[in-house]
Formats: structure tokens, C-alpha cells, sequence
């Protein structure tokens, strides 16, 4: 039984774990546990006795799923997740049209100074989403804001847009203002990795710009269109920097606008982490729901177009 | 073989999660509560010019009883209250930090801060009745040490309140007509705002006004957020809201700093404190603005509220419970401290010795023109009605930060945004399990 032949083999069979450790170290260190640890308080509670001065006065005992069930009979959480499916809405065609169409200008071959134009069309992109909230805000309120000037001075009318509907147009503005440039880049690569053959055969066959644009480019760019598209829906469920940053600017964002700002201030205003890690649990679930179903509607899609 | 691969992961999983336990649980020292030998405290508070102070002590006071403070610079407000709660989880908390006073009963409920009443000595002597109230939370016990305080007063523009023929109010109707002049006088010009984003300012009138949000009866809690004089209030604003005598957009927007830098908006109901936020918001208002006592419901009344104002206190996780007291005692009564504090930070003292000591002889830069803004400020401090701050504040301040602003959003009853506040914060008690009376 323990041949030295037999030592080393074993050796060989432990290398792949052992090489595994360092990645699992980290992996359960700073992903499972405090997932596990948020999961795990998602089903405690606080039970204060009596008046809850004094110590001892406050045990955390076992909730069972009553928060989850808190979570999902409060008439709040739902109003906020039809208030981001609303902004989703706007957000994702408008940022992944705008994303598809500049790609496709600027691979055309009539476009000059391409360089410069792709630059400032991805430069939003990186500035922090905080900045680009606050900057957008001074710019929808009325009384600081260049525009509002322009309009008082041309006598057209002021648009409230901090209140309402255009609330939503508001909200949705900073997201594809600052989200249009990244997504572009992605299509536009994918698009540079198309061979110059297939144009070709296009152009001999007598293909218009316009229809090698619409039957050649776009479904052979699908995938990062798809990718695009996931990474949208998963920013979009989790939208937080814009209202958050708009809140103080206006009455019409309450502390809960999103289901992602209600986990917040739920945590950190009210001091109820248990709530909290039930709603982030259910936010975690429905993001994951909602995009991989995606990813699996999509795929399987792209399978049954390679069968035929 | 798959699933023996992944039982072995698994394993190897919980092992590494169990060492790091093991290894944290190693980190915690001994509990001894002796002061013998030199001490080190480490001190949270977000008041500005706090370093110089907390100098003060280590080279003075603090070196002659070997206790040298830490000092830690925080964010302010709730922010700090949830940083101390998980500290004081995961049982790593400071020795002493700043807590406003509606956030004590919430500390306290939690644990997180320690009853001095013994290492004190006589402290309470240098504060007012109302004041130390706050910090007793009505008990034999004295959860921290009152360090400044934030009487409401009324300012406002008194060149514009010359120009459009204006007197100052002394009741809350002649606020109201005040108001309704103006937009007579000029439509696009308001008297203030009402703003949704900030409790502490209705939470302060309300007091003025005899509201007791929190009060206790033997084992058991009540709440009057919703009681007759919070509803005169609330009634009153909704009322000057709804027909547009007043403004409804928040505070602390760089609309609100124009309008108050620029004589659309020409008074302000605001604390002691104001001179500084004014400074920042309206800068080239300098030396117009005034300040007066706050209006009264009835014209023989004598009365305010306040809004904002902070202590100092030790948490039950110091090591140096006794040591921290002394320094929280000598932080807030000491008359170099207070005046250091004064100066660099602008706070106004709830010592009431502090409040007409040298650093209070002259009014602040921003009010050069009115000489004896803080003799003025002293005696308004001294009418300041008496407070009652319960468990969940936070959650009845977060309730009318929504409530509240669609309210004036919608220009709707604010009685019924008031009634909003009373249900949460009740029903929040009642599903944390405190013992509440109907």
C-alpha cells in the first residue's frame, strides 16, 4: 500500500487542489461567507423587552422567513421595483440603440476623425457615477441651471423636470448619458473582428452600406449585443447612485425610489440589517432570475439558428 | 466523482472559514477595567477643530493623568449611529464618541453606550434642566455629557424686510400674514420654505409647540408623533404650503443657497448654528441678515425648540470607562475646551458658563452687524421647551422625509403625512418587540 510508486501518484492526484487553494481561500473568504453570513441574517430578527433601555434588553433571535415575507407584502418594495422597471424601460433600448448605432457610424468608412469622435463618445463613461448625477442635477434645477436661463431668455416654456414623468426621462438621461459610451466600445470591437471578406462578398453580391449594415453587421455582432444587453439589465436592477444623488434635490424621490435604496436605508437609516439582507437576497435572486433567463432565452435562440 | 470533488471543496471550505474564526476570536484582549497606568482612548466625533481641542487635553489635562485621547474624524449624524451599532457588534468600538441627542435612546437601547452617573461628578450643575433631561432620557442613569445645543431662532433679510415694509413676527400668525404680504407685495419672492429633508427642523417646532413624541409609563412606551400640538403644526405649514404663501422645495439644494444668496427666499427658521451654513450658502448676504426670537402660538408665550445639538459619550465596550468620563466631563465643562471648540468648530456650548464666556463676547462674523447675537442667543437658549426622544427616531425621521415630501410635492393635507409618521414609528416599536401603549 504505500510503494513509492503509489506516494507519487497520489501527489500528482492532490496538485490540481492544491493549486486550487488560493483561489478558493479568496473565493470563500470574501464570497461565500459574507453572502452566507447576509443569508444567514436574513432570517434573524431583533426582539427588544420591555421599555429596551439596559443591558440585555435587545436578543437577536431567530426570524424564520418573516422577512422575506415583510419584504414581499410591502407595497413600497413593489412600487419601487415598477418604478426601475419603468426606468429600465427608457434606460436599455435608448443606451443600447444609441450603443449599436454610433458602433455601426463609426465603423462606416465615410466617418473622419473616428479616434477623436469614439474618445468622446466613451468619456462619459468615465467619470464617476456620483459626479455625473451631481452634475446632471444642478443642470435640471431651475434656479442654477444654464439651460433654464436660456429658456427664461428665449420666453419658451420651463419644463419641471425633477417631479413626475420626466422624472423618469431625468433619471434615465444620467444612466444613458454616461452608460452609451462603454456599451458602444463593446459592439464597436466586435465589429472591427468582423473579416473584411464578408464585406466584400456583400458589396460584389451588390449590397447597399445600409443593408450590410442591417443583414451582415448586426447579426454577426448579436453576441455582444446580448452581452450588452445582460450587463444592462443587471445595472438597471441595481440603480442607486442617480436617485440617491437626486434625493436631496427634489421632493419627488422618496428614500425609497429603489428596491436597492430601500435595502439601504433600511440598513444604514433605520438600523434594521435583518430586513435588509432579506430584501438584498430577494434583489440578488431577481437579478440573477432575470438575467440568466435572458442568457438562456438568448442562447437557445442562437442554437436553434445554427440548426436551421 | 463529481460529487465527491465538490464534498472535498465544500470541506476544505469550511476549514479555511473555521481557521479564520479561530484566528479572530485570538484578537480579543483582556477585560480588565482598571485605570492604572498610562491610558489610550480613541474618540469618534465629527465636530470640526475637534483635533485642536482633543490637543489641548493630551498636552494639558491628559498629561498629567496619562490619558491620551485618539481623535477619529466621522461622517455625521445617522451615518455615525450605524458605524457605532456595528462597532459595537463586533465589539471594536472607540471609547467615546459624539451622538446627537435624538440618537441616545437609540444607543442606548442597543448597548452601545455606558451609564456614567458615577465618574462624573458634578457636571450637571453646568447645564440647563431641558438640556441634561436629554441625557438621562428621565432616568437615574446619565448616558453622556450635553456638548453644544441648537436653540431655534428666526432670521432674516432685515434690509429686505425694510424694502417691502415688513415687521418681524413675534406669533405664528403674524409669521403666516408676514408671508402672505410679501406675495402681495412680490409674487415671485417667498417669506421661507417648507422642507421635507430634514426631521430635526419640524421635530424642534413640534416641541416648541408642547409635543412629547416619545414618552414612557412604567414598563411600557408611547407615542404622540400624531398628539394635538404636533397637529397645529403640521396643520399650520400644510396650510401656508397649500396656498402657496410659502415655498416647498427642500433645504440644502444649490437652489435653496440661491435664493437665499440672491432675496428670493428673506428669512429662515433655523438653530444657532445658522451663521455657519449661511456663510457657505449665502455669502454675499453678508452683514444683511438678523436674527430675532422664534414666533409663539400665543403672544405671552416664551418658548423654542431645538433642532440638532450633540453629546459625549462612553461606550459600554471602553476599557476605561472612568478615564472616558473624565475626559467627556472635562471636553464639555472646561472653559479653554469649550472655547477652542467655539472657535474652530462654531459650535454653541450647552454649558450655560460657556455660552457668555470671551469666545461668545462677540457675534459671529456673518452677523458683524447685530452686536449682541449671542447675549440674545443665550437667553433664547434658556427658554428651550424640554425634549422626548424614543428608541426608533430614525425611523420616524426617514418616515417623514417621504411622507413630508410628498406631501408638500402635492401641496396634500399634512396631517394625514403626520398620521403616516405615527403608524411606521408604531409599528416598527411594536415589531421590535418594545412594550407599547395605544
Amino acid at each position: 500500500m504505500t510503494s513509492p510508486a503509489r506516494r507519487r501518484s497520489y501527489g500528482v492526484k492532490g496538485a490540481p487542489y492544491a493549486f486550487l487553494i488560493p483561489a478558493t481561500t479568496l473565493f470563500s473568504l470574501f464570497f461565500v461567507l459574507p453572502i452566507g453570513y447576509a443569508v444567514w441574517l436574513s432570517f434573524r430578527k431583533v426582539h427588544v423587552s420591555g421599555l429596551g433601555l439596559g443591558a440585555g434588553a435587545r436578543t437577536e433571535v431567530w426570524a424564520g422567513l418573516e422577512n422575506y415575507k415583510d419584504a414581499l407584502t410591502d407595497n413600497e418594495f413593489y412600487d419601487g421595483a415598477l418604478r426601475v422597471l419603468g426606468y429600465g424601460c427608457i434606460v436599455v433600448p435608448v443606451m443600447l440603440g444609441l450603443a449599436l448605432l454610433f458602433a455601426l457610424m463609426l465603423d462606416s468608412e465615410r466617418v473622419r476623425l473616428t479616434p477623436f469622435t469614439r474618445l468622446a463618445i466613451f468619456l462619459p463613461y468615465a467619470i464617476p457615477g456620483v459626479v455625473a448625477a451631481l452634475l446632471w442635477g444642478f443642470l435640471y434645477l431651475p434656479a442654477v441651471s444654464p439651460f433654464y436661463y436660456l429658456l427664461d431668455k428665449l420666453h419658451l416654456p420651463q419644463p419641471d423636470l425633477l417631479s413626475g414623468g420626466p422624472l423618469y426621462l431625468a433619471l434615465s438621461n444620467i444612466a444613458i448619458w454616461g452608460g452609451t459610451g462603454f456599451n458602444m466600445i463593446v459592439i464597436y470591437t466586435s465589429l472591427r473582428s468582423i473579416p473584411a471578406e464578408v464585406y466584400e462578398a456583400a458589396k460584389l453580391d451588390g449590397a447597399s452600406p445600409l443593408q450590410i449594415a442591417l443583414r451582415i453587421k448586426i447579426p454577426m455582432v448579436a453576441p455582444s449585443l446580448v452581452l450588452t444587453f445582460f450587463f444592462s439589465i443587471i445595472a438597471t436592477l441595481q440603480v442607486f447612485n442617480e436617485p440617491m444623488t437626486l434625493k436631496p434635490l427634489t421632493n419627488s424621490v422618496s428614500t425609497t425610489w429603489s428596491p436597492l435604496m430601500k435595502v439601504y436605508v433600511d440598513a444604514f437609516a433605520k438600523g434594521d440589517i435583518y430586513s435588509a439582507a432579506a430584501e438584498a437576497t430577494l434583489i440578488a435572486i431577481a437579478t440573477l432570475v432575470l438575467s440568466f433567463g435572458f442568457l438562456r432565452a438568448a442562447n437557445r435562440r442562437n442554437k436553434q439558428e445554427a440548426a436551421q | 466523482m463529481p460529487n465527491t470533488k465538490r464534498a472535498r471543496l465544500v470541506a476544505s471550505t469550511i476549514a479555511i472559514a473555521l481557521g479564520a474564526t479561530a484566528l479572530a476570536a485570538c484578537g480579543s484582549s483582556d477585560d480588565s477595567k482598571a485605570d492604572s497606568g498610562p491610558v489610550n482612548l480613541t474618540f469618534w466625533s465629527w465636530a470640526p477643530g475637534m483635533d485642536k481641542v482633543v490637543d489641548l487635553w493630551n498636552k494639558g489635562p491628559g498629561k498629567k493623568d496619562q490619558i491620551t485621547v485618539t481623535f477619529k474624524k466621522q461622517a455625521s449624524g445617522d451615518t455615525l449611529v450605524t458605524k457605532i451599532l456595528t462597532a459595537h457588534k463586533a465589539k471594536t468600538g472607540p471609547d467615546l464618541v459624539q451622538a446627537e441627542y435624538q440618537a441616545l435612546p437609540t444607543l442606548v437601547s442597543n448597548g452601545a453606550v455606558a451609564d456614567i452617573s458615577k465618574e462624573i461628578g458634578d457636571a450637571k450643575s453646568k447645564f440647563a434642566d431641558g438640556v441634561w433631561g436629554q441625557v438621562t432620557l428621565g432616568t437615574d442613569a446619565v448616558y453622556a455629557v450635553p456638548q453644544d445645543i441648537g436653540p431655534l431662532m428666526f432670521y432674516y433679510r432685515a434690509d429686505l424686510f425694510k424694502k417691502y415694509g415688513l415687521t418681524v413676527p413675534t406669533t405664528w400668525d403674524q409669521f403666516a400674514e408676514t408671508a402672505r404680504a410679501l406675495k402681495k407685495k412680490a409674487p415671485d419672492v417667498d417669506l421661507t420654505t417648507f422642507s421635507a429633508n430634514d426631521a430635526g427642523l419640524f421635530a424642534g417646532l413640534a416641541q416648541q409647540a408642547g409635543a412629547k413624541w416619545w414618552t414612557t409609563s412604567g414598563n411600557k412606551w408611547k407615542v404622540g408623533i400624531n398628539d394635538a400640538a404636533t397637529q397645529k403644526v403640521a396643520k399650520f405649514w400644510g396650510g401656508l404650503v397649500k396656498e402657496g404663501a410659502i415655498d416647498n422645495q427642500p433645504m440644502y439644494t444649490p437652489a435653496w443657497n440661491k435664493a437665499l444668496d440672491t432675496g428670493k427666499q428673506i428669512a429662515w427658521v433655523s438653530a444657532v448654528w445658522a451663521p455657519g451654513v449661511l456663510t457657505t450658502a449665502a455669502p454675499s448676504a453678508k452683514g444683511k441678515w438678523a436674527m430675532a426670537p422664534l414666533p409663539q402660538w400665543s403672544a405671552n408665550e416664551d418658548v423654542t425648540g431645538s433642532w440638532g445639538g450633540s453629546s459625549t459619550a462612553v461606550t459600554t465596550d471602553s476599557k476605561h470607562q472612568a478615564a472616558a468620563a473624565k475626559f467627556a466631563a472635562w471636553l464639555n465643562t472646561n472653559g479653554d475646551a469649550l472655547d477652542t471648540m467655539a472657535k474652530e468648530g462654531g459650535i454653541y456650548p450647552a454649558s450655560t458658563s460657556a455660552q457668555l464666556s470671551g469666545a461668545f463676547s462677540n457675534p459671529p462674523a456673518y452677523f458683524s452687524n447685530q452686536a449682541d447675537f449671542y447675549t440674545k442667543a443665550a437667553e433664547i437658549a434658556k427658554t428651550t421647551a424640554a425634549s422626548a426622544w424614543g428608541p426608533n427616531v430614525n425611523v420616524a425621521y426617514t418616515t417623514f422625509n417621504d411622507a413630508f415630501g410628498t406631501a408638500a410635492k402635492n401641496k396634500s393635507d399634512f396631517v394625514t403625512a403626520l398620521n403616516t409618521m405615527q403608524d411606521t414609528t408604531l409599528a416598527d416599536m411594536k415589531k421590535q418587540g418594545f412594550e407599547v401603549s395605544q
